[in-house]
């Protein structure tokens, strides 16, 4: 991956090929979700354990009901599934109109640093790893 | 380790927040590797497609019309309690991406800028953007072998840091290293905030 030469390069075009696009099929060429923002770090989690019989779902959005089983951020959803963040985001948007998954978005972006006592409870967090 | 349960009836326990750290610092310094020493799991990629033109990717020749880049990031997480997650973010390559960058920066508690010393200038970039951007962060200086010792102030005086901004040794590859410096970042980060709470009142 550091080689300039032009297996390298070759490797590197291969690789891409296919994630690029197949997220097009995935979302059907949609671009933004319906609904929601989905920061990378936004936490998720299904509200039902089941959606087989959910019509208009498609395998992914079937995927992502069940590994937000356990609460994920949707930057480990994408890395699960193995497609792009703004396809997983147009996919949430979908699940998030139908309350099919809940969403808690992280802390005000624009509030500056956050309390005391997240540091504190992050520090004593690290402290006991 | 309360995940899986099968019914979670709506409304129950608050989902928990999400807090996130980056680390920066130029091509192979071990930001990977760090993210790797100190979360729960092996680091995981994602990637974002960016279709567009013109939102500070620097160089596309040589791409044509309408093109796609493809910018990776590694992180990984440390779920610190019921309703704490922290991630950890590696920065895409310095340089481009700034887009990308300022994504992951807002909001961040703090950064850690890994420096290699036999090649300091490769985090000058880094530097750069979290002093422009005053997000909190600390320099580690990675101990690759073969590199010359230098003393703590020597980096500082070169990196040109504030007095302020703690330089600290690490070796990424070790958890308990890593987690020193997180939380050097974090005490950090707590005593900036309240530098400007107070600066704020006056
Ligand atoms: N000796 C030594 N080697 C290290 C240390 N940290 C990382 N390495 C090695 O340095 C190499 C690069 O580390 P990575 O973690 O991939 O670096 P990176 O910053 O993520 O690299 P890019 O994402 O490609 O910019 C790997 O072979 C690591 O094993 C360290 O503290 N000491
Ligand atoms: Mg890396």
């Amino acid at each position: 991956m550091t080689g300039r030469g032009d297996s390298a390069e070759q490797e590197w075009v291969d690789d891409h090929a296919g994630p690029v696009v197949r997220p097009y099929a995935v979302t059907g060429g949609r671009a933004r979700p319906v609904t929601g923002t989905f920061d990378l770090i936004s936490l998720v989690t299904s509200t039902r354990t089941d959606v087989g019989s959910e019509s208009g779902l498609g395998p992914e959005h079937v995927a992502i009901v069940g590994l937000c089983q356990r609460i994920l951020s949707v930057a480990e959803i994408a890395a699960h599934l193995d497609l792009p963040v703004g396809t997983v985001r147009v996919l949430l948007g979908d699940l998030a109109a139908r309350s099919l998954v809940q969403v808690r978005e992280p802390r005000a972006t624009t509030a500056g640093l956050p309390d005391e006592h997240v540091f504190e409870a992050v520090i004593n967090g690290l402290r006991a790893l | 380790m309360d995940y899986g349960r099968s019914e979670r009836p709506t409304g129950a326990a608050p989902l928990p927040t999400a807090i996130k750290v980056l680390i920066a610092g130029g091509f192979g310094v071990g930001k990977t590797t760090m993210v790797g020493a100190v979360s729960e799991t092996r680091p995981l990629r994602t990637e974002e497609v960016l279709t567009e033109t013109g939102i500070g990717i620097d160089d596309l020749s040589g791409i044509e019309e309408k093109s796609t880049t493809t910018v990776a990031m590694d992180f990984g997480r440390i779920t610190i309690s019921d309703d704490l997650v922290l991630y950890l973010f590696g920065t895409p390559g310095q340089d481009r991406f700034w887009f990308v960058w300022d994504e992951l920066a807002l909001g961040a508690l703090g950064a850690v800028v890994l420096a290699d010393t036999r090649r300091l200038a490769d985090c000058f970039p880094s530097i750069d953007y979290f002093e422009g951007r005053g997000t909190p962060f600390v320099v580690a200086v990675n101990c690759f072998e073969g590199a010359r010792q230098f003393r703590l102030d020597e980096v500082q005086a070169a990196l040109d840091l504030d007095p302020g901004v703690p330089v600290v040794l690490c070796d990424a590859r070790k958890r308990e290293s890593a987690k020193e410096v997180l939380i050097t970042l974090l005490e950090h980060a707590m005593k900036l905030r309240e530098a400007r709470r107070r600066a704020a009142e006056d």
